[in-house]
């Protein structure tokens, strides 16, 4: 089998102990919290981190409370098994189901939220052993200067594969974060950018605490519609987060829709939540809206050949499962998967 | 000159009455080593002073070698030896006709992953870095990546000194008067379908990657120990590359974890942890990575293929015409066969009265194609069952009724000459008829959702050996002991399909033993009598026969000591549930033990041998031995599929498997090699696919790229076993590990068109491509009405 680079684990019992060993060693430390994504990158050769520091022991990520204004506190170390059948995450579909589909079973019963709120993007012309790249002539966004997937491109399009991050987005999440400098919060919008090297506004050293979530509104419905191959494993081709607030009289408001898996950073589709917002789900028109929304949302995404697969075949599958996420959102149903 | 084949023939009958051990669910011999983790794998091995190899591969699909220079590797603290090329200048191929390998490349590199040298050291990680100082110069040349321009150029030629450019085969084959019926055809007289089929490729994707130990003794003996299918092969190929007396030479097959044909190839691998284990006196091991095994390949080879069918308007098949081009990667491998049995195993279950196929298979700068489950025969099966169905449909018959009407039927001999004996197709067809509820289901379901059938026919081993010889394919030697235990040597390689399962039950059958006092000690080329290897679906029919040729051997000597003891007639001794007993006189009966004893008294150390050799069969024309069996299994589908005509995916939610296995010996293996067969086929259609980019790199050489299906991705497999009791298959088994796969592909194409009115025609079947020809039959319709 593939080999894991050498280097030392260390398991530090306070986020102090851990924040202390990443200043300390740098840019040759990266933090472990379930693996599922580091280890594999390893040993592909993409990272290779002198020290590893294991999160593991950290008390201060672990848990999920309720927090004094009816919103949600989870620990970055929080399992993306345990979140998704988490009495209190149910209040939150979106979230909940996108959590459910997260690779397999087993992955999820190690993999954390934290892990891939963090998580590296992917691409066919990236996620691959080190003797591929190096007979490719590696990639702009390790170890190249040319991109494969837009020919003359100059910036990395590779895509962010995170369930959780349109999830989080469509709910308005603010992440906790704390480096040597102290800690600072930031929006999850903010926090992801269109940088296919790194999406992430992440300082050095620093490490993800937790995610918090606003409370729902009494009429809040949501839910997560993932496209991959298989039942089971599988990254998104194509991830589409739904949420907004439902009145006694069946309008929409506070609608947002995020789609990813498409370029570097989850894309909020402005166009078709203009079309939703103010819409009234009771009326006969609505058939209309959500076909208007569809169509909105398939011209503003433009999957790239990014990660594996016909990328023709997921930009046609947008507006597909941006109706049927919607209407999974409106009927209290989802998640939207093939199984 | 062979010996007579009724020799080889024991009936089909159960020795004592009523079988004992044969048709009951018995657990496999290896299973619960298997499944506590006792069972030891080539990787599991460790020997004390053991080196880790690893192999240099080519970052580029086609070039010259200039030069390599391994000097930095060699002096890197740690490394015991490097070797190149020239260390192992010798070719070879597992068909002896086309031997264009070496085991490390010695001028050209082919395909992105040829292998170029070798390294021991004291562990994986100072070989891979060792890896990092071999310093190779390579003259680039153009790549060949797509299977028509090597038709059409041979400059560079990929294999310089085949005679025929980048063509690896051409087989041009045609029986009866196939151009007068396409010219009643052509003239109005017989309805006439004609249409291109595309077969992507595919790789078999064992579980346990391919993994060799070698050891190399001051005596100067060499033990290999390799997760290989073709133990026999590899000791014969070990012994002319390394230019060792095979004498010196012993190769065991370790607990093997999956090869669906993938290891009946000699590798690299084996061949380097053999010759560096010579060169440094110390063992060596090599374990190769996922990655490596999909470039080592050796899968199911992407065919385009052209049919045409004419039939009358009964629904009557008067001839079939095929055109095939096969991409066979960058050697030839099994090339020479897979070629021939593109069109030579087409002609069953059907009657056809004229059939011609004209096959070619090119050299790409890919990974090299060979043989997967169903070897060459299940492309062409996809193809021939998808436009039959089209010509059910043009001459307006039923799918089922159109396969029944054109049945070759049993004791027959096909049109290109191969001799069938017991054919069990009719059965099949009816099972699935009734399991499916397809006369009342198929063609009234609501849209999405429709029903397929498809059938097929597979050899029970091949009748040829890959080098031509009169010695038998199988042989089985039984060894006797006081405490009441047979050991059976094999040569047979169990590779997960329960083959050494399968000669307990028949040896514990034979001598009215229980299966607990069975021993198997197999593919050991030091303990055991040779046996060709796992491939062809050869082993249960061959081997299972030699096994019962010594069984009975021994058996009559049983009998005959202990009716001696008893002063009866040897007609009164009958060896049931472990004991001995008098059928005359219910109060003597003694334990197989003292059985032994007796036996062993009069007869001195008892044990026996048996063989099997297949008779003289096949057409009388060059080739006419390529697809020849002594048996030939049948197998029909029905698919139950749901398409989303939104997204274009194809969800399988049934699939109905009536197989023709003869007699199923352990119905649960059975039923197990038919589930994973169907299985097989289906995660082909939907879901696999072994390709390259346009730089030659293979796509995604990994298990999350390479999507084979879970568990959530799989339907309801449902094994009908159809038992047609074969006159020359042990007690009348045939095969059953690799006919079950072949209907399953059509199948589904057939279930799609019933479900939503498309042809699917080109593999694989994702749902982008459904799609588009969703949308295309759209557009047409939309063209056609006013």
């Amino acid at each position: 089998m593939l080999r894991l680079p050498e280097f030392t684990l260390t398991r530090p019992e306070s986020l102090d102990a851990a924040l202390a060993l990443l200043k300390e060693h740098g840019d040759a430390a990266l933090p472990i919290a379930g693996g599922t994504d580091l280890v594999p990158n390893m040993k592909h050769g993409l990272f290779e981190p002198k020290m590893v520091v294991s999160l593991a022991d950290v008390p201060e990520l672990h848990g999920v409370e309720e927090t004094a204004d009816g919103g949600l506190r989870i620990g970055a170390m929080t399992t993306l098994a345990s979140l998704a059948v988490h009495e209190s995450v149910q209040r939150y579909p979106v979230l909940a189901q996108a959590a459910s589909l997260i690779a397999g079973p087993q992955l999820r019963e190690v993999g954390t939220l934290g892990g891939n709120v963090m998580l590296d993007t992917r691409c066919q012309w990236y996620n691959q052993t080190y003797f591929w790249r190096k007979a490719l002539g590696y990639c702009l966004k390790k170890d190249g200067t040319e991109c494969h997937v837009v020919k003359g491109g100059k910036k990395c399009v590779a895509a962010a594969s995170n369930d959780t991050a349109p999830a989080l987005m469509s709910l308005g999440a603010v992440l906790e974060l704390a480096g040597p400098e102290g800690a600072r919060e930031v929006t999850i919008d903010e926090f992801y950018v269109a940088d296919g090297i790194v999406n992430r506004d992440v300082r050095q050293g620093e490490l993800l605490v937790a995610v918090r979530i606003p409370a729902p509104a009494a009429g809040h419905r949501s839910a997560y519609g993932k496209l991959r191959t298989r039942g089971s494993i599988d990254f998104p081709l194509l991830g589409v987060a739904c949420s907004f607030d439902l009145d006694a009289a069946g309008v929409i408001a506070n609608a947002d829709l995020v789609v990813t898996a498409l370029q570097a950073r989850p894309t909020r589709a402005r166009k078709a939540i203009a079309l939703l917002e103010g819409a009234d789900t009771s009326g006969e028109g609505f058939e209309a809206v959500i076909a208007a929304v569809a169509a909105a949302a398939r011209k503003q995404c433009h999957p790239l050949p990014n990660i594996p697969g016909d990328h023709e075949y997921r930009r046609e599958m947008v507006p597909v499962y941006v109706t049927r996420t919607l209407r999974a959102a409106l009927d209290e149903g989802g998640p939207v998967h093939h199984i | 000159m062979k010996p007579d084949p009724a020799r080889y023939v024991h009936g089909t009958d159960a020795p004592w009455d009523e079988f004992q051990v044969v048709g009951k669910p018995h657990r496999k011999v290896d299973g619960l080593a298997k499944a506590t983790g006792e069972a030891v794998y080539a990787d599991d091995i460790q020997l004390p002073g053991m080196l880790h190899a690893k192999t240099l591969r080519s970052p580029h699909p086609h070039a010259r070698i200039r030069s390599v220079d391994t000097a930095r590797a060699e002096a890197l603290e740690g490394v015991h030896a490097v070797i190149t090329g020239a260390d192992l200048p010798t070719k070879y191929g597992v068909i002896p006709w086309t031997p264009d390998e070496n085991a490390l490349a010695t001028d050209l590199v082919r395909f992105i992953g040829d292998e170029v040298a070798a390294v021991a050291a004291v562990d994986e990680d100072t070989a891979n870095r060792a890896l990092e100082l071999i310093d190779v110069d390579y003259e680039l040349l153009h790549a060949y990546l797509e299977p028509e321009e090597s038709l059409e150029r041979h400059d560079p030629a990929i294999h310089p000194d085949n005679k025929k450019g980048n063509i690896s085969k051409h087989v041009e084959l045609s029986f009866g008067e196939v151009d007068e019926a396409l010219e009643r055809a052509e003239a109005g007289e017989l309805t006439l379908i004609e249409d291109d089929y595309t077969f992507h490729g595919t790789t078999h994707a064992p579980i346990e990657p391919h993994c060799a130990v070698a050891r190399y003794s001051p005596d100067g003996l060499l033990t290999l120990w390799s997760s290989t299918q073709i133990t026999h092969y590899v000791h014969r190929t070990l012994s002319a590359v390394l230019g060792l007396d095979p004498a010196k030479i012993r190769v065991v097959q370790p607990c093997l974890g999956g090869a669906f044909g993938g290891k009946s190839d000699p590798f690299s691998l084996e061949f380097c942890v053999a010759l560096l284990a010579m060169r440094t006196g110390r063992p060596v091991k090599m374990l190769w990575t996922r990655e490596e095994v999909f470039y080592a390949h050796r899968g199911r080879h992407p065919m385009k293929m052209h049919y045409k069918t004419a039939a009358d308007a009964e629904g009557r098949v008067h001839a079939v015409d095929a055109k095939i081009l096969i991409d066979g990667g960058s050697y030839s491998s099994f090339g020479l066969v897979t070629t021939y049995y593109s069109g030579q195993l087409l002609t069953g279950p059907y009657d056809f009265p004229a059939y011609r196929f004209d096959s070619t298979r090119v050299f790409t700068n890919k990974p090299p194609c060979g043989p997967k489950r169903g070897h060459g025969s299940v492309q062409p099966r996809f193809a021939f069952e998808v436009q039959l169905d089209e010509v059910a449909e043009a001459v307006g018959v039923d799918p089922i009724e159109i396969r029944r009407k054109n049945f070759q039927g049993e004791e027959t001999e096909t049109v290109n000459g191969q001799r069938i004996t017991s054919n069990g197709f009719l059965e099949c067809l009816a099972r699935v008829e009734e399991a499916s509820g397809w006369r009342e289901r198929r063609g009234k379901l609501e849209r999405g959702r429709g029903l397929g059938v498809a059938g097929s026919m597979y050899i029970s081993g091949t009748n040829y050996p890959v080098y031509p010889n009169d010695m038998p394919q199988a042989g089985i030697q039984l060894k006797v002991d006081r405490s009441g235990v047979v050991t059976i040597f094999t040569g047979g390689n169990d590779i997960g399909q329960g083959s050494n399962s399968m000669v307990a039950y028949l040896v514990a059958e034979e001598l009215g033993m229980d299966v607990a006092h069975v021993r198997v000690v197999a593919a050991d080329t030091d303990l055991c009598p040779v046996d060709l290897g796992a491939y062809s679906s050869r082993v249960t029919f061959m081997v299972g026969n030699a096994a019962i040729d010594a069984a009975r051997k021994l058996r009559a000597q049983i009998v005959e000591a202990v009716a001696e003891a008893w002063e009866v007639e040897p007609a009164r001794v009958r060896l049931v549930g472990g004991r001995a007993i008098d059928l005359s006189d219910s109060e003597r009966s003694i334990p197989t033990r003292e059985a032994f004893q007796i036996a062993e008294v009069r007869f001195d150390t008892l044990g026996s041998t048996g063989s099997y050799n297949t008779p003289t069969l096949g057409g009388d024309y060059r080739g006419g031995t390529i697809g020849a069996s002594p048996a030939y299994s049948f197998t029909a589908h029905v698919v139950e599929a749901v398409v989303d005509e939104e997204t274009g995916r194809i969800t399988v939610e049934n699939c109905w498997i009536a197989h023709d296995c003869g007699r199923a010996i352990n119905p649960m293996l059975v039923a197990g090699q038919m589930e994973g067969s169907a299985y097989m086929g289906i995660a082909e259609a939907l879901m696999e696919e072994q390709e390259v980019n346009r730089f030659g790199l293979h796509r995604g050489p990994s298990l999350l790229d390479y999507t084979i299906p879970t568990s959530f991705d799989t339907p309801e497999l449902h094994a009908l076993i159809v038992e047609s009791v074969d006159p020359e298959g042990p007690y009348g088994a045939k095969e059953a590990g690799e006919g079950p796969l072949h209907p399953s592909i059509p199948a589904i194409s057939n279930a799609v068109y019933d479900a939503v009115g498309v042809r699917l025609r080109h593999l694989p079947f994702t749902p982008g491509r459904v799609l588009k020809e969703l949308r295309a039959a759209r557009e047409s319709r939309a063209g056609e009405s006013p």
